[in-house]
Formats: C-alpha cells, structure tokens, sequence
C-alpha cells in the first residue's frame, strides 16, 4: 500500500474547498441577466383548482411573467414519470397517474406548485406570488396509507380506484402457508417504518439558461444523477431533445436519496428560461423542502416467522402497505418491491418467503428512495422479527441469528437475490467481542443502580448494493441499463483526468478515485483529478445511489485503466524499440523484460501524444480510453450492529451509551472516507429509530413543516461508534468491492429498537421511539392487564 | 422579508419616541426569535428599532441583595457572568442552556421575556424568582408580567429596561429538551429565599409559564424532593402535541421539579 493508494486513509481532497466556503453549489452560480422563480403552492392537501388569477400580480414590481398548469399544457410539456414498472400479482401494469409540473386542475398534497412567477428577486417574485388568486374547492384528503384502499376514501386521481398503484407479491405462497402450518413457533409483528424527510444540507435549486443562438438549454441542478435528468427531461417531459440540453450538478450538498429524482422546478425552470429568454433560478428554502423533497420509507407491515422446535426459521410473511405519496416519482415503485422483498431473507437460510406488497397514492409528499431505500425497511421486519422470535423461544439472540445464517455460498434466496460471497457469523462474533456483550449482565445491573433500564440489541443485516446489472434490473421492470462509465484521459505531462459518470455529493470521489488511479498507474495522487456531473464532459453516467460509486463506478474506471496500459505498453514498445509483449508495467515504470530498459509513465504519455516513434499507420497517437462497466450481480454487504442503551426510568429518555458496528464491505479504498459513511449512516438511521418522523395531520397539514418540529439527530445524541470491518472479496467486481454508503442507515433502526425492547421488556414500541414513547410504553406494561 | 425601515438609536428615550412615531414597529434585540417569523413573512413590521446601540441596557451587577441584568445582555454573557455564577449558579444555568452557541450569542434576556414563547427558559428563572421587571415605565412583578402564551403585561411602546433577580440562597433550574426545538419540553425552576418558595413551569402549560402552589406549599416544611416524593399535578391544561402527551408532561413536572431539588440542595 502507498501512501495515497487503496487501503489509506487519505484526507479528503475536496473538503478544503468546501470547509474554507468556495465550494460551487448551484445556488451559487450566476448568469448574467438572471431571473427568480418563486412558486405559488398549495395550501390545501387535496382541492380543485376553480380558477387562477394572475393579473394582479402580473402587475407587481419586477415581475417577468406568471406561468401556470394550462400553459404547460398549451406548450405540450410532457407529465414527469416514474421509470420502474411494476405489475400486479393478475398482470396488470401499475397505475401511474398524470404528474404535471405545474398542477392542471387539480391539487394533490400540500406544496402542490399551481403557477410559477418569473421576477428580477426573489423578493419581488414572492410579492408577486402573494397576489396570485386560486380559487380553490378544498376535497377530503387521505393520508394514512392503511385508509388509502377503504370503501369510502377520497379518490385522489380520476382513473385510480381504491388509490392503489398496485398489488404486488413475491414468492411462493402456497409454500409457505404450508411451512406456517406445520411451524412449532410463530412470531407475528406489526411494523410502521415511519416516514422520513431527507433534509440534505443543500436545499434543491435549479438554474435554466437558454441560448437563444444555439436554441440550445443548460440546467445547473442539485442531482445525483444529471445524465438521467438529461434522458428523463428531453424523452418524456419533452422540454427539449437530448442533445439540445446540457445538465450540470456541480457541487452538491448532500441527497441521501432525495435528489436522484427529477422534480418540476427543474421542468419548470428550463420551460420558463426559453419563454422569458432569460436565466431562471430557483432554490428552495426550507419549508418548500421539506414540503416537496421526495420522502422516505412510510411502510404499514404484518410479518410474521415461522420456526420449528429447533429454532430452524422455516418460512417468513410479509404484507405491506407502502405510501407512494400523491405522484409516483421517478423511482418509486421499486423501493418497496425490488429492492424490499428481495431482501427479506436477511442473511438467514430461509427455505420460503411470500410479500404481498400494495402501493397506495395519498395526500402527501411523494416518497421515493432515501438512504438504503427499501432495504432498511427489509432489514428492520426480518430483524425485529428474529429478535423477538429468540426471546419467545428463550434463546439468546445471537444464538438464533447464528442458527440460521447462511454458510454456503452462493446461496440462491427464495426472493431472487444469489447471495455471492460473505461471513456473517465472522461479523457477529467480532461485533460481540468489541461490544464486550460478556460484561452486559454486569454493566446492565450497574445501570438499574442508577435508575436506568440498560438494553442490547443486534441487527445483522445484508444489503443489495451496487446497483447493479442491467440485464437484471431490466428483467424486474427498471426502465434503464445501470451500468457505469468511465473515460481515462491521460495529458502529454502525464497528469490524469478521470470523466466518471458517478456523482459525487459528499462521498469523496475526488479522493478515493483518485487512489485508485494513483495505485494504478504508480503516478502522484494530486497528479490525478476526476471531473463528473457535467453532460458536456462526461459522455455519459448513470450517477451515485444504492452504494454503486464504489463496486460500478471505479470498476469502470478500472477497465478503462486496463485498457490505458495496453495501449501505454504499446507507445513503450516502440519507445524503447522493443516487442510489445516484453514490456512491464510495474509502480509507474514500463521496462523491458530481461533488460535494464525503462521509461516513466510521464515519458509514455508524452511519446504518445509527440508521436515521433511511430507512424499514424502502426498506432492511434493520444491515450485515452472509454469503458462501459456492466457488473454481474449486485454486491451484498453485510454486517452486525449492536446498539447498548440506557432508559431512563422516569423520563423514558434513551441515551445510547455504546455502538459496535462491524462491516464486510470487501475492499476498502480509503478506511477514513469509510467509517465516516458508517457514521453518518448510522446516525440516520438512530434519528429514525429515535426521533425522526414526518407527520401529517387528517387534513394533510405536514405538522413537522419545520425543524421546530422535526427532530434530528445531533452530534450530542450519539456516542462515539466502534467501527470494525471484516471483508470477504465481493467477486462479482474487479476490485472486491460491495459499497459503504448504505449500511449505517440500514443496520441501526433495528439494533436500537431492539435494545429498547430488551431494556423495558415490552416488544410494544413504534418508532420514533421518543421520550414519551418510551415511557408510555413502560406504563403500559406495568399496568395490569385487562382481563 | 417584506420591507421595513430600519432605525439605530442610542437612548431608551429615543428608542420609545421610535415606536410612538411607528405604530406598527417593533423592537429588534437579538432578532433570533422576530427575524425568523419575519423571514417566514408571518409578521410584517414597517420599522424595526434595533436595541443593540443604546446605552446602559447591558451588564450583570450586583446591587444589593438582588442580581441586575440589562435587558440587552446575550445569553451567553448571562451564562459566564462569574458576579451570576458566585452568587446564584442556578440562574446562570438558564441562559446556558438556551439553543445552541449562535442563539446564546444573539439572543438576549429582554427579548426572550418580552417574547414569552410557552416554552422558553427564562419565564420559568422569572417566575421562579419572584424577578421584576424593569422598563422604561414601570416596574412589573413576574408574577403579573406573564399573562399566558406570547402575551405579557407589557404595553404598546413599552421596553424593557432591566430585570432584577432577588438572590435565593437556593435555586437551581432542570430542563427536558424539545427534542427538535431544544427549546423546554418542560422546565421547572425552583428557587428558597427565606419563606418564599417557588415552583415555575415553562414548556408544560398551555396558558404558558406558571407555578405549582401544591409543590410549593409542601416545600415549605422542607425543601427536598422527598417533601413532594408521590405528588403530581393533573393533566389537564397541560399542552398537547405530537411531541408530548398531557399526562407526560404532568409527570415530567413531578421529575423535573424533585430533580431541580436534589440540585438547589447539592
Ligand atoms: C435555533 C433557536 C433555538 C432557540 N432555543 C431556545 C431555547 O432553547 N430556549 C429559549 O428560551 N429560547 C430559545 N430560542 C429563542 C432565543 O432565546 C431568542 O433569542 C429569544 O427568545 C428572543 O430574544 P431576542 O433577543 O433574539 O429577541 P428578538 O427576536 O429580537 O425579539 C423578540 C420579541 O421581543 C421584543 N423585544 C425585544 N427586546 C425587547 C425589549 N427590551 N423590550 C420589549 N420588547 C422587546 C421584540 O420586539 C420581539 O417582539 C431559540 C431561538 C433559535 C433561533
């Protein structure tokens, strides 16, 4: 290992750009001329749209013009779609319903946009947006998914009965109504994995300009994914041809999720650009964010486990309601199938799994992938599920856990997943050792001293990362290949450019790719940059979600390094006027076979650009390559948590004294950047299990609209984490690597949950388990129950 | 925003003359609690009259058996003021624990008084002290000055000049955290100075800060926890929102106040 290649803990090249405040966000970029979108939302969850008047406010200061839904419409702009099919269990496809930018007619959740001002400032623009008159006839709303399919709700799109998208199942039914009926032992839980609000640091923004020269658009954007902004924005919404628009997503804050979907301010923005022929800029404050960022998980579960005497899992149940919000957006449909059900095996032998999953339309924000996206859904029913199954049975956890871990791989799960490669008992028995879970007994009667409840809890959990071959997700409905690429420039001074198609918004490519390179090619790290997020420079990229960057997007970069080399050995041959098949390249250097003959990879590069040793007819001068990386399969990270707690007894406040995380990501590239992911994640996911929760009232108000009411963790709430790794090679990738990005934010709602339930001895607990939660539920167990 | 004029005068004198001539004006202190309503465009002053440059409103003294604190003093001043932390560390611990190091920075005592949001820190050290509060006009007893949830005694144009604490040989203040807001899902500030003993609640009631004469009138035969060890206060009257459930709260006001005990006895 050098001292910047794979395996070190090199200190992030980006973050002093942004720590000392020059990052380059899209708020930050300014066009001459620039205008100020400021939207007109919805005050109501679900209402008609009588009538809009824009007169007055056409007549403010500083107003450009006001836009609404009909002259969307008049201008043919396309809907904004949801790229995933999905078919029901009788083979009907998936009922999407028209998701106009601007509202036509008809408002489905609060935050709905109706009209957009255009203004010289911000300020004007919401002065002016005040003036705008909608007529509204207010409708009843819905917003619990589990009411969404009664007799009598509110339908919220015309041609949607029972506001259900679809009904979709998994697995072998019959197979496992069988195993349930011949189990010795069931565990049933019912399960609400609340709903969550992104909050990335950036609020989203968008900047349109229009050329009216070239008729060409650019859109500065706040994405994960620019390239398929690009794709969805110029084929369906029809804003204009693909290669009439550029998208950029320079630096970016923060998107968990949230920000691989195209939204309607970004629609919006570049429609309005061509009409008033002026730059249009829009950022979000936060209210609009936290009103009109796509949300997160919102599940209503029953699963239940089936075992026999032996504490031999036989089969597992799921049936879940999942809330897709009042649109279905760009990749919403398959977080609560494809990448839920799929991973209800867990890292457990399960002979059969059946989920039936309903997906519902209500009068809320849209929810879409947020931090492991349907994973940490899977995670926490099969997680919860064995956990309490083992205290059922009197087993210690662990001891059941290990029971049933798969040990043979590959392993083909009953719910499509081939598990490729892991250890997860490894994992557990290391996290054991470094929680030091012999000493619990002692530190939990310690605990009870001080008038606390001390609780431990694990969650050994797997993940599909990596997302992941084409031809697979192709198969389960995805719309698009998920591959990466990667384009390797390499200058005369032997300085390195890497084009990569994945995004960077807080995962340290600028690093960690760099290392990669650096190793590779045996040249200085700072001798390399990588460029992404722009459409001009990159050909093309399928972005950074669902812990690809890693296992897809340096795998490209690999290939493309490949392929740099062979070409490299051949300007080295006749360099140093030698076959090419005697050349070697080791550490940066090429040489010559049985010879003291070498020359410097800088030398190389220069040669190939000067050209002077051979002719255009023997070799293409330049070196650069492209590579197109499609993986085999999705890679699986895996791993255990366990989470130590204390309760106060009185307060019922939860104070986690103790976190253990060991990892099996296969390679790591750069330890630090690592452990940071699992922080992070971590923290996250402890926010669900603890105090996150997006709610809305029966009127569709979101009541947390704010950070006033909606709580986030903070710093002072956790403790420090040991984190620990074990690694099995992922083989499905040239590198080993399965992806880190995920992990934290899936393990640990199960783990703290867990121990809260072991602490107060009641498995009655939802999330978020506040203060008042806890006490409430300790209450409830000490009163004595009904006859 | 919507816009407003902006006026920087240097004597209370001025300060008042301001808000007389702008009927809808309104004092700015430290602008963390009217900068973000303004911002949100839910209030809509035409003139702001900023306290930051007049004289005399800042400072913690000792005069006397009692502690004066300028109505413009941050609360990060409040909290290391080493004349507070000898006399009555309890009262020190209010400020302390307001927000985070920009709010202690910004805010100040005067406009979170004047403010009386149901569940900031101050009403309950206020209450809990017997203060008084000093404006430009008169002196209002705490007891009189908080008159239920945003609502005080003051009067149009009036400003807060200065509160005076009496020092209590015992008081110390516990605090549950909002836990988004940080603010006190409910705080409870007792204080013994002779036979005056006080219990204040902020975060819990829905009329605002108040006191609780059952704890107190158990105090008095001894000012421990144990004197109030079993008792409770009903739920009703107490908020109730998607953070806190009427009866937590009441029970919280039970642990908070024996726990604000153990440490005025420590
Ligand atoms: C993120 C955040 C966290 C916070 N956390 C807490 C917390 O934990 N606990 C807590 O108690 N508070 C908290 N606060 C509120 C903070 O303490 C405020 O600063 C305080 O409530 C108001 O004081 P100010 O000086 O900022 O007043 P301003 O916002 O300037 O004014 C508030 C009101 O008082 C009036 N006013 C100001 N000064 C006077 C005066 N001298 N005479 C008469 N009227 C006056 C103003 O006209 C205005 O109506 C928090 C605020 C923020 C933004």
């Amino acid at each position: 290992m050098s001292a910047n290649g794979i395996g070190a803990p090199v200190r992030r090249k980006e973050d002093f750009r942004f720590i000392t405040g020059q990052g380059q966000y899209t708020d930050d970029v300014v066009r001459p001329g620039e205008t100020r979108a400021v939207f007109v939302r919805s005050p109501h969850a679900h209402a008609k749209i009588k009538s809009i008047d824009v007169s007055a406010a056409r007549t403010m200061p500083g107003v450009i013009d006001v836009l609404t839904g009909a002259q969307l419409a008049g201008d043919k702009i396309g809907n904004l779609i949801c790229g995933w099919m999905i078919h029901s269990k009788d083979g009907s496809p998936m009922k999407m319903s028209a998701h106009p930018a601007l509202a036509a007619g008809k408002v489905n959740c609060v935050g709905d946009a109706v009209a957009v001002v255009i203004a010289e400032s911000q300020a004007q623009g919401r002065d002016a947006a005040e003036k705008v008159k909608v007529d509204y006839e207010v409708l009843p709303a819905v917003v619990d998914p589990a009411k969404a399919q009664a007799k009598g709700a509110p339908q919220i799109h015309p041609d949607i009965p029972n506001n259900t998208i679809y009904q979709w199942h998994l697995g072998d039914q019959a197979a496992v109504k069988a195993a349930f009926d011949a189990a010795s032992h069931v565990t049933t839980l019912d399960i609400i994995n609340n709903r969550l609000v992104p909050n990335a640091m950036e609020p989203r923004a968008a900047l349109a300009e229009y050329d009216a020269g070239t008729d060409n658009l650019t859109l500065w954007n706040t994405s994960q994914n620019p390239h398929v902004a690009r794709l969805v924005i110029s084929a369906f919404v029809g804003i204009t041809p693909e290669h009439k628009l550029r998208v950029i997503a320079p630096d970016v804050g923060g998107g968990f999720g949230s920000k691989i979907f195209i939204y309607p301010e970004e629609v919006v923005c570049l429609w309005a650009a061509r009409k008033v022929k002026r730059p249009v800029k829009w950022t979000a404050d936060r209210s609009e964010a936290f009103l009109t960022d796509a949300h997160g998980r919102d599940h209503v579960t029953r699963a239940e486990l089936a075992l026999d005497a032996s504490g031999k899992i036989l089969a597992l149940r799921a049936k879940t309601i999942a809330n897709l919000g009042a649109y279905m957006s760009t990749f919403s449909s398959s977080v609560p199938t494809y990448l839920y059900a799929t991973l209800l095996s867990g890292q457990y032998a399960i002979p059969s799994i059946y989920c039936e999953v309903d997906a519902v339309y209500t009068n809320t924000a849209p929810v879409d992938a947020y931090r492991g996206a349907g994973r940490p859904e899977a995670t926490f029913v099969v997680e919860r599920l064995i956990e309490v199954a083992a205290r059922q049975m009197d087993l210690e956890p662990p001891e059941l856990r290990r029971r049933n871990f798969i040990k043979n791989f590959p392993h083909q799960t009953p719910v499509i997943m081939a598990y490729d490669a892991g250890d997860y008992n490894a994992s557990m028995k290391k996290a054991m050792e470094i929680a030091d879970v012999k000493g619990f007994a002692k530190r939990k009667r310690e605990a009870a001293r001080n008038g606390k409840l001390r609780g431990l809890g694990y969650s050994t959990y797997i993940e599909a990362c990596g997302i992941a071959p084409s031809q697979a997700v192709g198969s389960l409905g995805a719309g698009v290949g998920l591959w990466e690429s990667a384009e390797v420039r390499v200058n005369p001074t032997g300085s390195v450019e890497i084009l990569t198609g994945s995004h960077s918004h807080g995962q340290g490519h600028e690093t960690t790719f760099a290392q990669l390179v650096s190793e590779r090619l045996g040249i200085p790290f700072d001798s390399v940059s990588i460029v992404h997020g722009d459409t001009d420079k990159v050909q093309f990229g399928m972005g950074t979600y669902g812990s690809r960057s890693g296992a897809v997007g340096m795998s490209a970069i690999v290939k493309a390094l490949d392929k740099i080399e062979a070409k490299a050995k051949k300007v080295a041959a006749f360099m140093m006027e030698a076959a090419e098949g005697d050349i070697e390249f080791k550490d940066g250097k090429f040489t010559v076979a049985g010879t003291d003959k070498s020359a410097a990879f800088g030398d190389v590069a220069l040669n190939a650009y000067i050209a002077h040793k051979f002719t255009g007819a023997e070799l293409e001068p330049g070196l650069k390559e492209t590579s197109f990386y499609d993986p085999t399969n999705f890679t699986f990270p895996a791993g255990c948590h366990i989470c130590e707690l204390d309760i106060d007894i009185e307060t019922g406040k939860v104070d986690i004294v103790n976190w253990t995380a060991v990892d099996d990501f296969g390679t790591v590239i750069n330890p630090m950047i690592v452990e940071g992911q699992v922080h992070g994640g971590i923290a996250q996911g402890v926010g669900q299990a603890l105090m996150e929760g997006a709610v809305y009232d029966q009127a569709g108000q979101l009541v947390t609209g704010s950070f006033m009411d909606y709580s986030m963790p903070h710093a002072h709430d956790l403790p420090s984490f040991h984190v620990g790794t074990t690694e099995t090679k992922a083989p499905s990738n040239p590198l080993g690597m399965k992806g880190c990005g995920e992990a934290g934010a899936i393990a640990s709602p199960a783990a703290v949950i867990n121990a809260i339930t072991d602490a107060i001895g009641s498995e009655d607990i939802a999330m978020p388990a506040t203060a008042n939660a806890v006490w409430s539920a300790l209450q409830r167990a000490k009163a004595p129950k009904a006859a | 925003m919507y816009n407003f004029t902006f006026h920087r005068p240097t004597t209370v004198r001025q300060a008042a003359g301001l808000l007389a001539r702008n009927p809808d004006g309104k004092l700015l202190a430290g602008g963390h609690s009217l900068l973000p309503v303004m911002k949100q465009r839910l209030a809509q002053p035409s003139a702001l009259v900023d306290l930051s440059l007049v004289e005399g409103m800042t400072g913690v003294e000792l005069k006397g058996r009692s502690v004066v604190i300028g109505a413009m003093t941050r609360h990060a001043d409040v909290a290391k003021s080493d004349v507070l932390k000898e006399v009555m560390p309890g009262l020190a611990a209010v400020p302390g624990s307001v927000g985070d190091p920009q709010v202690r920075n910004r805010g100040t005592i005067g406009g979170s008084i004047a403010n009386n949001d149901p569940n900031a820190d101050y009403p309950a050290a206020c209450l809990g002290l017997g203060a008084t509060i000093i404006t430009n006009k008169r002196r209002i007893a705490a007891d009189d000055f908080f008159q239920g949830m945003y609502t005080t005694a003051l009067e149009d144009g009036e400003i807060i000049v200065k509160v005076s604490f009496p020092i209590a040989k015992k008081a110390a203040y516990e605090k549950f955290k909002h836990p988004a807001s940080g603010f006190a899902l409910v705080g409870v500030f007792v204080s013994k100075r002779g036979s005056d003993i006080r219990v204040a609640v902020t975060g819990a009631g829905s009329e605002g800060v108040f006191r609780v004469p059952t704890f107190e009138e158990a105090l008095k035969k001894r000012f421990t926890a144990k004197s109030i060890e079993g008792m409770t206060i009903p739920a009703t009257g107490m908020n109730s929102d998607i953070h806190a459930s009427p009866e937590y709260r009441a029970h919280l006001v039970s642990v908070l106040t024996k726990r604000a005990l153990n440490k005025a006895n420590a």
